[in-house]
């Protein structure tokens, strides 16, 4: 019978080998660049100036949206892609695979582009409430597709046998259910988490000042000033406690099947007469996802005499926004393998400390990264500065979290036995991992990458600092236009923004879809 | 990971990406000849007017990287000597002058700052006006009567005005405004009225989100530049419909003409290049682009008419500040003290 919930065994606490020790180290050390900008403003500013900076009633005022907006914004997210991804993939909703398209859909529209949307409508929106809304529509399907991928994947028979001992639904589902989510679902709330501490342009259109909206706008004023660097501090103080609150949360729980042959479908729980009201509830979250949006950017396309298709400027727009998306997610996700292979195969404290470092810059705003780097290039690696590698190096360094979270969800769910076999029959440590682990893993490989060429598509404050003189991307563009008060120019690009966005966010689905493991 | 790139499917988007890197270069390098680096706080269809105008005048080919007045003024003093820019234009004054005073400025030709009348230009002739815009009252008269529009920005501070007023405090015009304050006031009226403001105003993102708000009623009224306005007029009128504009009282504060400009920097490799185009955009063809555009900002070359759908700029009576005065820094650390920033 298969066991779901053991330690690791002592056994696995292996001496780290020293060449993947170093390349982890190696990534670790690039992302944790922007963290000792910020505390080398810190350190140089003293403790009388941080203090001036920091105690003052504005930042109080911050320290109080941003708090709001992640626990809340965290809370709704669980709920609502959990919920979305319960529905559609353990009861007898009626037409599943649509279901999953639509809730992976939102991960394609950029949260700017959906904020705009949503303004255009009814400034009812600005403020916390809205605030709330829209990052919840925009972030929620980073719950929803891993806790779907998992449920697809949960062996019934665990929940068989606690119906059998007497456990009503409910209390199946909290006690042996949720357990199997849970590194799914809080992998997903900390992302949403750490895009809720760094997000940008959709709260600057709302209205809603959060320490990020707050440091851009000191940026605008001072470019790299020591009040910008405080309020930073204090988002890396905030990513310490989520990532401290997820590992704890998390424990160490092993969620590998072991045991021969394939785990059986589970039987859907019947919806019956609520049929109606879950597709109502699904109906109304894909409308409020994605027709609000998208409805506005067709009103968009259709009003105002600014409404032009350069096609050449779009074009090289377009494929300048795939060319780095593709570039850089294919960096980050390779250089994410030997931080996430590390933590998941040997767990211990080096390990996760590398792998928990590496989350630091995914809550820091693109602009505080951005400047980051155009300190260490300005002053000892002018060759660099304003280069398409510097980009790509800035986008590896934001978006680490999205490839790590996913390639250690697949690294959990890959036996370690099988490596261990691997070896046993005489294979090297490379060809193991080159034959054995990497193939087991290449849907979240697959994964990482797509969701790593969405953020970059959608990535605007580091772009726009760190982008080679003439580079324009879609976001840069779409950003530049509505700033103008050129919606018409603006919509085309928000409109193929979407649709390279499209195929990956297609490709999450499949993912989802079929997470099963070969037997 | 280093075992991963010797595996054949790597290697095939190793090159698809590499590929794509090579066309994106090639198209960036399309013909020979000088290039200038631009650094521009300006709006892009206006940049993009003087820059297709330029290059087909003179076959110098302009690069350009846009971003706020005192952000690129501050990523210029950060990059100092290596910085790739030749030329700068802003929106206001401000961080020219900032520019000017840690010495990163070229001095301009003299023809150029004789295409422009000198109270436009820096005391120290290294940067000329290439436009003007002046401060407005943005107003919805559903919600305010226009007799109870203030006459004087400085009444906004007071207590009638709490959460009645817009601003876009983080931006570089309304901070230029603030500075037109502090020099028309004196530091202790204009930190008292910052501190007001602080108290009373709604928190925009820029002039655009204003004039939204005043329009859907959200607001009664907010402080921002003129052109904004009339450009939406001009576009679909969606969000600026149920508006109407007031000027401030001749010689307030309020009646602030903000001046936009352009340098070339000290650094520039391609001082010559950089020259043409600061001549250019302040010459007669130049400003009749700026007139002639939907940009709606006024010129301030000599011998260029306005669009006439403007209040005639003759008709405006701003205060009598010398633009080389204005502070950016000081209103920068005093919006700090207050909490606007």
């Amino acid at each position: 019978m298969s066991r779901v919930r053991s330690r690791a065994p002592a056994t696995r606490r292996r001496p780290y080998p020293p060449a993947r020790l170093a390349a982890a180290a190696a990534v670790a050390a690039l992302t944790l660049v922007p963290l000792f900008h910020v505390l080398g403003f810190v350190v140089a500013e003293g403790p009388e100036q941080a203090a001036d900076l920091l105690l003052r009633p504005r930042v109080g005022e911050l320290l109080r949206n941003t708090t709001g907006l992640v626990i809340a914004g965290c809370t709704a997210c669980a709920v609502i892609g959990a919920g979305a991804a319960w529905l559609v993939e353990r009861t007898t909703l009626p037409g599943r695979r649509v279901w999953t398209v639509l809730m992976a859909a939102p991960l394609a529209v950029p949260a700017f582009v959906n904020s705009y949307g949503w303004v255009s409508v009814t400034a009812a929106v600005e403020g916390f409430g809205g605030a709330l809304l829209i990052t919840t529509m925009s972030y929620f399907p980073l719950v929803f597709l891993p806790v779907a991928a998992v449920l697809r994947g949960i062996d019934p028979a665990f929940e068989d046998m606690s119906r059998a001992l007497g456990n009503g639904p409910w209390s199946t589902f909290f006690r042996v259910v949720l357990p199997q989510l849970r590194p799914a679902l809080l992998g997903g709330v900390l992302l949403v988490g750490l895009h809720l501490l760094a997000e940008f342009g959709a709260l600057q259109a709302l209205r809603f000042p959060t320490f990020t909206t707050a440091i851009y706008e000191q940026f605008e004023s001072t470019f790299n000033g020591p009040a910008s660097m405080m309020l930073a501090g204090v988002l890396v103080l905030g990513c310490l406690l989520l990532l401290m609150g997820e590992l704890r949360l998390a424990g160490r729980v092993r969620v590998a099947r072991l045991g021969s042959g394939a785990a059986r479908t589970a039987a859907p729980h019947r919806l019956g007469s609520l049929t109606p009201l879950a597709l109502t509830g699904m109906a109304a979250l894909a409308v409020l996802a994605l027709g609000v949006p998208l409805g506005s950017l067709a009103r968009w396309l259709a009003v105002g005499s600014s409404t032009a298709f350069p096609v050449v400027a779009l074009l090289t727009t377009t494929l300048t926004s795939i060319g780095l998306g593709v570039a850089a997610a294919v960096a980050t996700t390779l250089l994410a393998v030997p931080v996430a292979w590390l933590s998941v195969r040997h767990p211990g404290r080096v390990s996760r400390l590398l792998e928990r470092s590496t989350y630091f810059a995914g809550s820091l705003p693109g602009i505080v990264v951005a400047l980051a780097l155009v300190t260490l290039t300005v002053g000892y690696l002018p060759a660099l500065y304003q280069t398409t590698a510097l980009l790509v190096a800035a986008y590896a360094v934001l978006f680490m979290p999205r490839a790590m979270v996913s390639l250690r969800a697949a690294l959990a769910q890959v036996p370690p036995e099988l490596d261990d076999s691997a070896r046993a029959l005489g294979a090297g440590p490379s060809a193991v991992m080159v034959r054995v682990t990497l193939p087991l893993i290449a849907r979240g490989l697959g994964a990482g990458t797509a969701l790593v060429f969405l953020a970059v598509v959608t990535e605007l404050t580091a772009t726009l600092l760190l982008a080679p003189i003439g580079t324009a991307t879609l976001a840069t563009e779409f950003w530049s236009n509505s700033y103008s008060l050129a919606y018409g120019a603006a919509a085309p690009y928000a409109l193929l923004m979407i649709l390279i966005s499209a195929p990956a966010a297609w490709l999450l689905t499949r993912e989802s879809r079929s997470e099963r493991l070969p037997a | 990971m280093w075992h991963a790139l010797t595996s054949p499917s790597a290697r095939r988007v190793a090159s698809a990406v590499a590929a794509i890197g090579l066309a994106a270069s090639l198209a960036a390098c399309g013909s020979s000849g000088p290039t200038i680096t631009l650094y521009s706080a300006q709006h892009q269809d206006l940049n993009q007017a003087w820059i297709d105008g330029f290059t087909k005048e003179t076959g110098i080919r302009v690069e350009m990287r846009r971003g706020g007045d005192f952000e690129l003024a501050n990523q210029i003093l950060a990059e100092g000597d290596a910085s790739p820019a030749d030329v700068f234009i802003t929106e206001n004054s401000p961080a020219l002058s900032l520019l000017s005073s840690e010495g990163a400025l070229a001095p301009l030709d003299s023809a150029t700052l004789s295409q422009v009348p000198a109270r436009f230009s820096s005391g120290a002739n290294d940067w000329v006006g290439i436009g003007a815009r002046s401060t407005v009252v943005i107003y919805n008269p559903a919600l305010i009567a226009a007799d109870q529009v203030p006459n004087s920005i400085m009444d906004l501070s007071g207590p009638q005005w709490k959460d009645r007023i817009g601003v876009a405090s983080g931006g570089a015009d309304f901070q230029a405004i603030a500075s037109a304050v502090y020099a028309v006031n004196g530091d202790a009226a204009a930190g008292e009225w910052l501190a007001g403001l602080k108290q009373n105003a709604k928190i925009y993102q820029n002039n655009i989100a204003i004039m939204k708000a005043v329009n859907a009623g959200e607001v009664p009224a907010g402080v921002i530049y003129h052109y904004y306005w009339y450009k939406d007029r001009a576009e679909s009128g969606q969000d600026s419909a149920n508006t109407e504009l007031e000027y401030f009282d001749r010689k307030d504060a309020g009646a602030f003409v903000s001046v936009s400009g352009g340098a070339v920097l000290r650094s520039s490799e391609n001082a010559a290049e950089a020259q043409r185009f600061v001549a250019y955009m302040s010459g007669r063809t130049g400003q009749q682009i700026l007139s002639a555009t939907l940009s709606l900002e006024y010129p301030v070359g000599n011998g260029v008419e306005p669009n006439p759908t403007l209040k005639p700029f003759s008709e405006l009576d701003p205060p009598e500040i010398d633009l080389n005065t204005l502070n950016g820094p000081k209103v920068i650390s005093e919006m700090l003290r207050v909490g606007l920033l």
